[in-house]
């Protein structure tokens, strides 16, 4: 808080933020419209700071106006298949939107068996009428009230508050089946609002479970169905401000419900950003991230959450942690930041983050290389991690996953183009003599200032050649990372159409990247079988981040479900077993997705008992009542 | 005749098995036509064109040799290059150079022989579509029983006929060094390993990188023999754990997603070298392998041997046999390329999977009429064999009384259909003419000797010369033995303890299993399934009666009874003579140069004074077995320090295991019976 630093700090601070509103006033004209409930955001308590940016953000407190109840992002995008049988991505905002996808359906029908006359068309609209109605503990809504901070116990507000994007729980709810749900939601504007929202729901005994961008895939938001005390959803997506800018220490200081794009997006209007790009960034919060540790595309960069983080203050039923200073690194006992980092929810609520930033890069360039087969690509990243050379983003997509983003090439407007993509295929296949079953593609991008982004591009390349790689051109590179943001759309599809799936992550030593690709894969196939699944599943993967010690994989699992009973529960027999097979080749539980209530049970072969016993220990310290009881992570 | 036949034995579902005879189709056709034909396999799906330099290349620079290679220069002060370089030796003399060429010669060669030594070669085709199949889809382990040199590269000539990837084969060093044969064999496949590595490191790591590089690339099927070396006494040998652990690693640290073992049954009608096998057991030292040996073996070419069967077993996923026994994840904290020592978890788990795999040989094993005829044989008093003879009619209604207990006890039998049955008795002793003969309504034991011209024999002598042809029969009876071994260990555990009760039957049976487990194969922590099993056997033959709480002797039964325990009556004899001999000699400390010899001693002046009845306490194999037995329940040690096998008795935990074995106390007192946990 302002009052704990000196004030010639403070003044300081609030001079320069000033001079920095003033030279991006001018990007922030674009007009304010409706919505002034949300727009109110002016919290009493932090009057005597500064909003840098005024701007309006992209989630509203009611999500249901612009957000699907039952499948994945903007309610006006979505994937189809039009009355001509062709996939068809619909709306305005992304760079496939309204184009039509010529190569979708034949890669749907070839890969996965499914067909367009087998529809399995979720339920329309949200029946409050199966919504439990909610159990209220009359004596804290009474104190709420009295505090102002907005509040809803409407049903279709809970629903949206009770899940995360597993499969089995849009799988439900597509069913129209809705579980336990949280029986309040409230949406407090600044850290104080927390510390009394906490504070009462000490008072009353009720459960708090903290809700971000609702992005987790790891059950992390399924409300215990145990639980018998009125559950309150916490919902900080109102909580979305940067509060100030530090020029001369490069460091961003924002309210935690703040969600990726908004934030990237208003640093960049400054001049700056934080590098922190997830796949999830367009919902995910930054408290999200702090919460789950997670890690973003360009990382090689800018770093994990972990390394962008310089101060985190979270209200728990102890009252509230934050250390003193922002020094960049301290002996000072473990670092009690690593408590906060992947709590899951489960000791309190991040409410403020101090970031590091950096100046926006001057350039940007995409590109790709093919490999002749996955081995070979492996073998390359390694190497580009051991000259630590990598790129923003380095990512090695297998044969198969090639083929998918293949699939999900735009229709080619000029006759040029497509005569230039044979003219490639063909030298890559015929040519070069790659066998297209097996070869594989890295998707590059860099970053920087054009000299040294040409000069590293150069780099890559090299040592990519000499792993028998061949440059494929920015556009196969740019259409690999668009794949990570539509991919969640077109489960959506998938799901229209007998196919469900979902993607999991692990990290592992150089060493076992091959075994564990290759074994991982083929148990998935093996398990599809012995479950009887009726086609071959889609089972694929792709290296997307390396480290000096290793790299973080990335599963693709999905299959058409057309014969079987009870599909959700075949799902979650396979990704179990793939989950074992990771542990069992020495891969690690999560990298990036979290525990959660779905990984939950290898964490004490994960940890060993000293360490369950530790995180149960401060749990017990900060929690004893146990009010932050979405029982995540132990 | 058609070629092909059910195999009329089994009682199992899928006994619906066909043999077919590979050698018709080459007695049609010309050999060189057959070993010039087109050979297009099908390899694994995953593996990279593999040539034997880029093998041991692969070898030689693998991060495990150099480790290792660095940890041996530090401990003797060697240079790194000079250990690597003895390191290019050792790989040098081992690794297989495997040429279709070879393959071919080999091919040619291998159809001239067998045409001539056996009627017929019969495999299962099948086996051979499930295998087809399998080695596609991971790296396949081919584990053969090996009761013949015969056997050596008969695997190797039938896939070759059928289009199947040429596996690389595990042999002995000695192969190795066979003038010109040993580099064919090695241009064939072979690898060769050395006897008695012991604790050579750079060796051991030069041959475990070789195997599980073959493994792990899936270059090619590799064929080693689980059992170690060649039985000479055609039963089933313990298995031996080195290899199995090089071939398994792979998978348990991740490096391949499954192996396939397939288990492959060779058995014979007669075996060539049947009565080199006894003498060896008796003493008189085997020759070397030579080239010249193997020319003047050539006159083995005139006799006729019968009908050889390759049953290939079906493919046994290792990663569905270790589910849930092992936990990989111990290998997650030490780079892979290090060597590691499993945990005994892992230990126990590839012990217990060599074992499943030598059960399964023993169970795909065909049965012949003459091995059931040897079992009966062998229950008569060696005078009527040698001198009176025995009735021919009263033994073919033996043969046939145990034809039917065989099917009983779900053996596969392979008895000539649409044949009579006498027909097949005669023609089977006709066969067996070197063993037996039959003159007069009488069968008789041929026993080779030396033609009178000779000095009279000494009686010592005699009781070799008898000893050579029972021993022969012996190993005839001991091809069916598995079959037996679990009821008639049961039988002996009535006929001793006289106990009806079923939990003190099976603390005997147990203690039988135990002291016999270096005779026969019992799958670890498998007591109290062997016992059910042994129980109903017993049970659908009519032997017994079982209950809850107790095991009844049906009168139906004594027939089946009596028989099974005489099987058994050599085994225990032996034993308790060589327990009498430890205890009664006067020294603690022997090396088992003394031993051997001691004991065939005593064991002959007791046949001759006819208070010894068996005489396989002569055979070394027997003298060997007791002395592992002993070592395991911990009444004999080996002294570490010693080199030449120095061991020690302690007297009266020898006698207390006489005493037990005898029924004189209790088995309780002894060491509890290992964890049922696999």
């Amino acid at each position: 808080m302002a009052s704990n630093s000196s004030g010639s700090d403070s003044s300081d601070r609030q001079r320069i933020a000033q001079q920095r509103l003033s030279v991006i006033a001018g990007h922030l004209q674009r007009p304010v419209e409706g919505n002034s409930g949300i727009l109110a955001a002016e919290c009493k308590a932090q009057g005597d700071k500064l909003d840098v940016s005024s701007e309006r953000r992209t989630v509203p407190r009611r999500r249901q106006e612009i957000m699907k109840w039952n499948g994945w992002g903007y309610s006006d995008s979505k994937f189809l298949y039009n009355k001509k049988g062709q996939a068809e991505f619909t709306g305005k905002r992304y760079r496939l939107s309204g184009m039509i996808i010529p190569g979708l359906r034949e890669w749907m029908e070839s890969t996965f068996g499914a067909n367009l006359q087998h529809k399995t068309p979720a339920a329309p609209i949200l029946n409050s009428s199966v919504v439990q109605p909610p159990t209220l503990n009359e004596a804290f809504l009474k104190e709420l009230k009295s505090t102002g901070i907005p509040f809803s116990h409407d049903a279709e507000d809970r629903v949206f508050r009770s899940h995360g994007h597993c499969l089995h729980e849009i799988f439900a709810l597509r069913e129209g089946k809705i579980g336990r749900v949280p029986d309040l939601v409230v949406w407090p504007n600044c850290h104080n609002d927390v510390v009394k929202i906490v504070e009462l729901a000490c008072k009353h005994n009720v459960c708090l479970i903290p809700y971000g961008g609702g992005t987790s895939v790891s059950s992390a938001l399924e409300c215990p169905p145990e639980e018998t005390r009125s559950i309150v959803s916490l919902d900080t997506s109102q909580m979305n401000r940067i509060l100030w800018i530090d020029e001369k220490n490069l460091t961003a200081h924002v309210e935690a419900g703040i969600v990726g794009q908004d934030l990237e997006r208003l640093l960049n209007e400054s001049g700056y950003c934080t590098g922190h790009e997830p796949d999830s960034m367009e919902f995910s919060s930054l408290g999200g991230w702090v919460a789950t540790r997670a890690s973003g595309m360009k990382k090689n960069i800018y770093g994990n959450i972990e390394d962008l983080v310089v101060h985190i203050k979270m209200v728990t039923p102890r009252g509230v942690i934050e250390k003193s200073c922002q020094g960049p690194r301290m002996s000072t006992g473990p670092d009690v930041h690593h408590f906060i980092m992947g709590s899951e929810g489960t000791l309190g609520v991040v409410t403020e983050v101090t970031m590091k930033i950096r100046p926006m890069p001057e350039y940007q360039k995409y590109g790709s290389v093919v490999f002749p087969n996955f081995e070979m690509g492996v073998a390359c990243l390694r190497e580009v991690a051991r000259q630590r050379c990598a790129p923003a983003s380095i990512r090695l997509m297998d044969n198969e996953q090639f083929k998918f983003g293949h699939a999900l090439k735009p229709q080619v407007s000029s006759i040029f183009t497509s005569f230039l993509d044979g003219l490639k295929k063909f030298y890559i296949t015929k040519f070069k003599g790659f066998d297209p079953n097996r070869l594989c593609v890295a998707t590059l991008l860099f970053e920087g200032d054009r000299e040294k982004v040409l000069q590293h591009e150069k780099q890559v390349y090299d040592i990519a050649a000499k792993f028998g790689g061949l440059a494929a051109g920015e556009d196969n590179g740019q259409r690999g990372y668009m794949l990570t943001f539509v991919i969640a759309y077109l489960r959506d599809l998938g799901m229209d159409y007998y196919v469900i799936g979902e993607s999991f992550e692990t990290s592992m030593p150089w060493d076992r990247v091959l075994d564990i690709c290759r074994n991982v894969k083929a148990r998935i196939v093996r398990e599809c079988k012995d479950k009887g699944v009726q086609f071959p599943p889609l089972s694929t993967c792709r290296v997307t981040q390396t480290y000096d010690a290793g790299a973080c994989v990335y599963f693709y699992f999905a299959f058409n479900y057309r014969g079987l009973s009870d599909p959700v529960h075949v799902y979650e027999q396979v990704e179990h077993a793939a989950r074992e097979e990771i542990l069992a080749n020495g891969g690690s539980l999560s990298h990036h997705h979290g525990v959660g209530k779905l990984r939950k049970e290898w964490m004490r072969e994960t940890i060993s008992s000293v360490g369950m016993g530790m995180l149960k220990s401060v749990k017990d310290y900060v929690d004893p009542n146990n009010i932050f009881g979405n029982r995540n992570l132990l | 005749m058609t070629s092909t036949y059910k195999d009329s034995g089994t009682a199992s579902l899928n006994d619906e098995e066909e043999f077919t005879d590979i050698l018709e189709e080459r007695r049609r056709n010309t050999d060189l036509g057959y070993a010039l034909r087109t050979f297009n396999p099908q390899p694994y799906k995953g593996a990279p064109s593999c040539s034997t330099s880029d093998l041991n290349k692969a070898v030689l620079e693998s991060q495990y040799l150099r480790y290792i290679a660095k940890e041996i220069a530090l401990e003797t002060g060697s240079s790194v290059e000079k250990v690597r370089q003895e390191a290019r030796g050792i790989l040098e003399e081992m690794s297989h150079n495997l040429q279709l060429g070879f393959i071919r010669l080999m091919a040619y060669t291998f159809n001239k022989v067998f045409k001539r030594l056996f009627r017929s070669i019969y495999v299962n085709m099948e086996g051979l579509n499930m295998l087809q199949q399998a080695i596609q889809e991971s790296p396949v382990i081919l584990m053969p029983n090996h009761r013949s040199y015969v056997d050596f590269l008969i695997v190797s000539f039938v896939l070759f006929t059928y289009d199947i990837p040429i596996p690389v084969i595990a042999a002995g060093i000695p192969l190795a060094s066979m003038k010109v044969v040993g580099e064919i064999l090695r241009r064939s496949g072979a690898f060769f390993i050395r006897r008695a590595i012991g604790s050579d490191k750079l060796y051991w790591a030069v041959l475990s990188e070789y195997v599980r590089t073959i493994v792990r690339t899936g270059c090619a099927p590799l064929e080693f023999y689980v059992e170690g070396f060649r039985s000479r006494t055609l039963k089933s040998v313990v298995p031996k754990l080195g290899m199995m652990d090089m071939v398994l690693e792979p998978y348990f640290k991740g490096e391949v997603f499954d192996i396939t073992l397939v288990p492959i049954s060779i058995s014979y009608d007669r075996v060539v070298e049947e009565s080199l096998l006894a003498l060896e057991l008796l003493g008189v030292p085997k020759p070397k392998e030579s080239t010249t040996g193997l020319f003047k073996a050539s006159r083995v070419l005139q006799e006729d041997y019968g009908c050889m069967h390759v049953n290939f077993g079906r493919p046994l996923s290792v990663r569905q046999l270790c589910e849930g026994k092992i936990n990989r994840s111990e290998y997650n904290l030490i780079p892979r390329d290090l060597p590691q020592r499993p945990s005994t978890e892992i230990q126990d788990c590839v012990n217990w999977l060599a074992h499943l795999i030598v059960r399964t040989q023993e169970e795909g094993a065909l049965i012949s009429p003459w091995s059931l005829m040897a079992c009966l044989l062998l229950q008569a008093p060696i005078t009527t064999l040698t001198e009176e003879g025995l009735q021919w009619h009263g033994l073919t209604e033996k043969t046939l009384w145990l034809r039917k207990l065989v099917l009983d006890f779900r053996g596969r039998l392979n008895w000539p259909a649409h044949t009579p049955d006498s027909d097949v008795m005669s023609s089977t002793v006709a066969l067996h003419h070197s063993i037996v003969h039959h003159k007069a309504g009488r069968v008789y034991l041929v026993q080779d000797g030396n033609p009178a011209s000779q000095d009279p024999l000494s009686p010592e002598e005699k009781v070799m010369r008898t000893a050579a042809a029972v021993l022969m029969l012996v190993s005839y009876r001991n091809q069916a033995f598995h079959v037996f071994v679990r009821p008639g260990i049961l039988a002996t555990a009535i006929h001793i303890t006289k106990s009806t009760q079923k939990d003190e039957l099976f603390s005997f049976f147990c203690f039988l299993r135990d002291v016999f487990s270096n005779e026969f194969i019992f799958i670890p922590g498998r007591a109290s399934q062997d016992f059910d099993e042994a129980c109903s056997l017993l049970q659908k033959c009519g032997a017994v009666h079982i209950s809850q709480q107790e095991v009844t002797v049906l009168e139906t039964g004594l027939e089946v009874l009596s028989f099974l325990q005489k099987l058994l009556q050599p085994f225990l004899e032996s034993y308790q003579l060589i327990f009498r001999y430890l205890c009664e000699n006067g020294a603690h400390v022997f090396t088992e140069k003394q031993f051997l010899p001691a004991v065939r001693n005593l064991a002959t002046k007791l046949i001759l004074s006819g208070d010894l009845h068996t005489f396989e306490v002569l055979s070394s194999d027997t003298q060997k077995n007791v002395l592992s037995a002993l070592r395991r329940l911990e009444a004999v040690t080996k002294l570490r320090a010693s080199q030449q096998n120095e061991y020690k008795v302690n007297k009266a935990a020898v006698r207390r295991t006489g005493d037990i074995l005898s029924g004189k106390i209790p088995p309780e007192s002894l060491h509890a019976i290992p964890d049922a946990r696999l």
